[in-house]
Parts: structure tokens; C-alpha cells; sequence
């Protein structure tokens, strides 16, 4: 490829190519700006505004009146908090035992957690459903925060990242010291595996803020739901006719992400592609 | 094999087993099992449990409230003959190809510019990388209006060159088009940095080794760059397929207002209906819970299949 030393025209010539890419990465998010600051009845007329408007707030004043919006991304904020903590705790948990133990059966049970794995979705739902049905957890939040607890990626990210993170020697040596199970885990492993913890932290948490199939299944009361069942509702029954106020929905659900986005970037972005080629 | 007492042969330094005498065998390591069981209870009632009641209810009739009454083959006798179902196959795989493969070769293309400017690379990452992580849903809804035959943005660009208006989310190839258009800018960019990573571990020492022998960019892309990053494709073929063919939110929002009856019907004349949003149909908004699993094993079915043609595909190439 062009190395470094390449002529001056064709760096030029490839950085026009990937601004161009870049333009078409981001332009759906500029549009949804333009979008969310006109009136709908502006946005019906042509040619079509390229430049942002002056509508922001009514549109804004729309959403809160037709959707609980703080309601439901509280919902989104508890269910992908909680899964959050939920997964770093039994994840990294199980994948220190995977990582550093050897015990009866443990070839096994790795093996059997990386077929499950591949099971795809739906041939677990309807018995999911049923099963939760009878619980009573339908309709509640409990339905969507269990079942995603702990994870078979969750654990073999992990593992793959404190095999080579912790030392045994360290691990030797705070057993000399008399520090059980439990203490090696909290005091030696954690402190070692943090940033593997960040990654998978954020990586769980835009998973769970972005999840959709499963919510809008189990959600089954309409005023008790994620952001992101809110919106597609929003979308179902005003998406032909306030547009405005439907896009500006968007938006704003996407801003929290957004957020935690740009602080875990380089993380997220370095990690997976490690992840990858290992 | 669960009951082997050692799994290593050698008995390398166990960092903190409690140096068990052989026959406490399996009970010293209670804290270990501890340790692991969460993953596995949960998977035993919402995965194994699952899947067992989901073969068992494909056997059965059920509307999921009165009783259930055996069905034998009957449900998978009618699922071979339903037309719908063989054409929710044929639009998944349509769209999966229409997303997948102009997507691997941008994501392809995009990984090799990256690889060699050094400049702002952090940002094109930053900025590559940004679709995939906005919620499908919001996603969407954008989309959908870029795509809208009245006001939508593609619409307006045919006008102003000239062209004729399309009714993108109103006829067959055009919804297509449109959630294939979705998948593609939401996933390129993700598989451009995992190409990246990839090319990053191929030696500069091979490329500069090309250039003395005198060969060009495009026989060193050939020669050197793609054997090389063949098990990266795999890794990025398997994965497209199995999330590709199991594609369910991008059409569901896109299409839910087309159908006063169901939000899962995939557009007008279904032609958006996808494996997966066919089985929601069945299943929650038909209430067929027996016929629903069973559309959940054909799709599973779907699937490992494609998954083994790709496997096979790439594989053999390696070996010429």
C-alpha cells in the first residue's frame, strides 16, 4: 500500500476519499438536527431544509406531552445499570475461576457455555415468556435485568483478558499471605483487569440502553417501557404525521449514549479490534 | 467428562487450588463451582430449559393460555408448504446480501486507506465507528424519513437531477434497498476496525520485501494483504451472517405503520418481512406459540447452513 513516503497527491486523493466516508458516517445525525428544529409542516416542503431551524422547542414540548420521555429512559437507565453491574460482577467472577483454576470439569463447562453461545434468540423466547409469564415479571423490568445477568461473551472476553493479565506469582504469593478465594479475586484480580472491566462495562450498557426485540415483547404495559420501545410506539403512532416531534425523540435518546460513547471510544474501539484477531 | 477428576496432565502450579488430596476430589472446589454458577443457573432457566420447551411446544398447538393438544409432525408439515414463510426466507437472505457484501468490500477498502494514512486516524475511527453504536431504533426513524417517497432526502435528490420519484418503502426492491442501506452504514465502519486491527499484525517487512520485488498496490492487496487477513474475513463473514440473517429491528421499525394488524408484517405485500419478523408474527400477534417454534427451529436451521456454505467458502479459497 501507499506507504508513508507516498507522493504528496495521493495522500491528498486519500483523505478526500475517507472525509467523504466520514461525511456519510455522520450525516444521518446532522439530518436528525435538521429535523428536530423544524415544524412538521415544514419538513413536508420542498426542496428540503439543509440548515437547522428554530422549532427545537416545540417540538421538544410535543415529545413530553405525547411520551413519559424522562420516565422511560429512567426505565432504560436502571434496567442497563443494573445489567451493567450485574454482568462485571458475575462475569469477571466466573472468568478468574475459568482463567486461573483448574478443577474437575472445568474443560466441560467451557465448552458448554461457547456452544451456548450460538443458540439464537427466538428459540428461547417464547418459553422465555411463558416462564417469566408465570413468575409475574412480565410487564416489569425484573424480566429484561435477569435473564441478562451474567453472559457467555461477557465471561470469555474476560478470561481471554486475565490469562495473560494476572500472574500466577502473584496470585502464589497472596495465598502465602493467607488471602482466600474471594480476597484474590477482589484485592489481586480486579485492580489488574480494569481496563478489560471498562470495556466490557461500556460495551454492556450501549448493548442493554440499545435493546429492542426483547423489550418489546416483555414490556407489555405501553406506559412502563424502555426509551427505546417509547420511541418505536412514538414512531408507530405519530411517525406519518409529526415528524418533528417523532425525530426529535430520536435525538434525544440518543444523546446519553452518545455521551458515554465519546468517554469509552478508544477503548471500545482499541479492544474489539484486539478481540478480533486473537 | 464432567466427572475426570484432573484435566491437566501435568501439574503445573496451581495458583490458588487449595492442593486437594485426590479423593476430596470435587467438593474442596465448592468456591470455584460458587464462583462460576450464576452463568450456569441462569442459562439452565432461560436458555436450556427454553429450548428443550421450545422443541417440545414445536410438537404441539398452543395459544399459551388453554391447554395443549399434540400435534406430531403437523406443524412442521405445514411450515415446509407455507408460501409466507419461504418468501420471509427469500427477502432475508435478498436484504442480508444487498447489506453484506457492498459492506465488506467498504469496510475492506476503508481498513487499507486507514492502514496507510497516518494522519487523523483516531478521528476517522472515532467518526467510522460512531453508527454503530446509535440504538436501531432512533436509527431507524432517521432512515425512514430519508426514505420517505414525499420528503425524503433521496426523493429530493432524484428531483433535483431530474429523476423520478421512487416509493422506496412502498414497493419490493425499493424496501429492500432501504434496510440493506441501514445495515450497511451501521456496520461498515465496525468492520473496518476490525479489518484494521487486523492488517496491523501483517509485517511491514512483507510489504517492503513486495515493493523491492517491483510489485504493484493492487498485486500486493492480492498477494500479501488479503491471504493474510483471511481468517479476520471468516471472523467477519460468520458474525455478518448470523446477525444479518436474524435481522429484526431495522425492518420492524422501519415498516410497523404499513399494517394496521400487525407491526411485524414487514411492509406492503410483506415484501420487508423478514425469517425473524415473521416468527413474531406468529408467535405474539397470532398467538400460535406451537407453529411460532417451529419457525424458530426452521430459522435456527437457516442459519447453521449459511453458516457452514460461508465456512466452506472461505476455507477452500485458502487453500488454492
Amino acid at each position: 500500500m501507499a506507504s508513508i513516503k507516498g507522493s504528496r497527491k495521493r495522500g491528498v486523493a486519500l483523505h478526500l476519499v475517507l472525509v467523504v466516508g466520514l461525511l456519510i458516517s455522520v450525516f444521518p445525525f446532522y439530518w436528525a438536527v435538521i429535523m428536530s428544529t423544524h415544524a412538521s409542516t415544514e419538513i413536508f416542503s420542498y426542496p428540503p431544509k439543509l440548515l437547522p431551524g428554530s422549532h427545537f422547542a416545540e417540538n421538544v414540548r410535543h415529545l413530553f406531552d405525547n411520551v413519559d420521555f424522562f420516565g422511560s429512559m429512567a426505565n432504560s437507565l436502571l434496567v442497563a445499570g443494573t445489567v451493567t453491574f450485574l454482568v462485571l460482577f458475575f462475569d469477571s467472577l466466573a472468568a478468574f475461576v475459568f482463567a486461573k483454576f483448574r478443577f474437575p470439569g472445568r474443560r466441560f463447562l467451557f465448552a458448554l457455555m461457547m456452544a451456548i453461545f450460538m443458540v439464537p434468540a427466538q428459540l428461547q423466547a417464547i418459553p422465555q415468556f411463558v416462564i417469566m409469564a408465570k413468575l409475574g415479571w412480565i410487564g416489569s423490568m425484573t424480566a429484561l435485568v435477569v435473564p441478562a445477568a451474567a453472559n457467555a461473551f461477557g465471561i470469555f472476553w474476560m478470561r481471554q483478558y486475565m490469562r495473560s493479565a494476572i500472574h500466577d506469582e502473584l496470585l502464589d504469593a497472596s495465598k502465602l499471605d493467607g488471602a482466600g478465594f474471594l480476597r484474590q479475586y477482589w484485592h489481586v484480580a480486579l485492580p489488574v483487569v480494569r481496563p478489560g472491566l471498562a470495556f466490557l462495562g461500556i460495551f454492556t450498557f450501549m448493548g442493554q440502553w440499545n435493546d429492542y426485540a426483547w423489550p418489546l415483547i416483555a414490556l407489555t404495559d405501553p406506559h412502563n417501557v424502555t426509551l427505546q420501545v417509547a420511541l418505536s410506539q412514538l414512531n408507530g403512532v405519530h411517525g406519518t404525521t409529526d415528524y418533528g416531534m417523532v425525530m426529535t425523540g430520536a435525538l434525544l435518546a440518543l444523546l446519553p449514549l452518545l455521551a458515554v460513547f465519546a468517554i469509552g471510544a478508544k477503548q471500545i474501539i482499541g479492544d474489539l479490534g484486539k478481540g478480533a484477531i486473537r | 467428562m464432567a466427572t475426570a477428576p484432573v484435566v491437566e496432565t501435568h501439574p503445573a502450579p496451581l495458583a490458588a487450588a487449595p492442593a486437594p488430596h485426590p479423593k476430596k476430589g470435587v467438593l474442596s472446589h465448592w468456591r470455584l463451582y460458587a464462583a462460576i454458577s450464576p452463568f450456569y443457573l441462569l442459562f439452565l432457566a432461560f436458555g436450556l430449559i427454553p429450548v428443550g420447551f421450545s422443541l417440545y411446544l414445536s410438537f404441539h398447538r398452543w395459544d399459551g393460555l388453554g391447554a395443549m393438544e399434540y400435534a406430531g409432525l403437523s406443524q412442521y408439515r405445514y411450515l415446509l408448504a407455507d408460501g409466507q414463510f419461504w418468501s420471509s426466507i427469500g427477502n432475508t437472505v435478498v436484504i442480508w446480501a444487498l447489506a453484506t457484501f457492498p459492506m465488506i468490500f467498504l469496510a475492506m477498502v476503508t481498513a487499507v486507506m486507514l492502514n496507510s494514512a497516518v494522519r487523523f486516524k483516531n478521528v476517522y475511527r472515532f467518526a467510522f465507528f460512531l453508527p454503530n453504536v446509535t440504538s436501531i431504533v432512533a436509527v431507524a426513524i432517521i432512515f425512514g424519513s430519508v426514505f420517505s417517497t414525499n420528503f425524503g432526502l433521496v426523493n429530493a435528490l432524484l428531483q433535483a437531477v431530474g429523476l423520478d420519484q421512487v416509493a422506496w418503502l412502498n414497493t419490493p426492491w425499493g424496501i429492500k434497498v432501504a434496510i440493506a442501506t441501514l445495515m450497511t452504514w451501521q456496520w461498515t465502519g465496525y468492520n473496518a476496525i476490525i479489518f484494521l486491527a487486523g492488517l496491523q499484525t501483517i509485517p511491514g517487512e512483507l510489504y517492503e520485501a513486495a515493493r523491492m520485488d517491483g510489485a504493484g498496490p493492487v498485486q500486493t492487496f492480492f498477494r500479501i494483504t488479503l491471504p493474510l487477513l483471511r481468517p479476520v474475513l471468516l471472523f467477519v463473514l460468520v458474525i455478518s451472517t448470523v446477525t444479518g440473517l436474524q435481522s429484526f429491528s431495522e425492518p420492524q421499525v422501519l415498516l410497523q405503520t404499513t399494517d394496521n394488524n400487525s407491526s411485524f408484517a414487514g411492509g406492503p405485500g410483506h415484501a420487508g418481512q423478514t425469517m425473524v419478523l415473521y416468527f413474531f408474527q406468529q408467535t405474539f400477534d397470532n398467538n400460535d406459540f406451537g407453529y411460532g417454534a417451529a419457525v424458530a427451529w426452521g430459522i435456527f436451521l437457516v442459519v447453521v447452513l449459511f453458516s457452514i456454505v460461508n465456512w466452506r467458502l472461505v476455507q477452500r479459497r485458502g487453500e488454492d
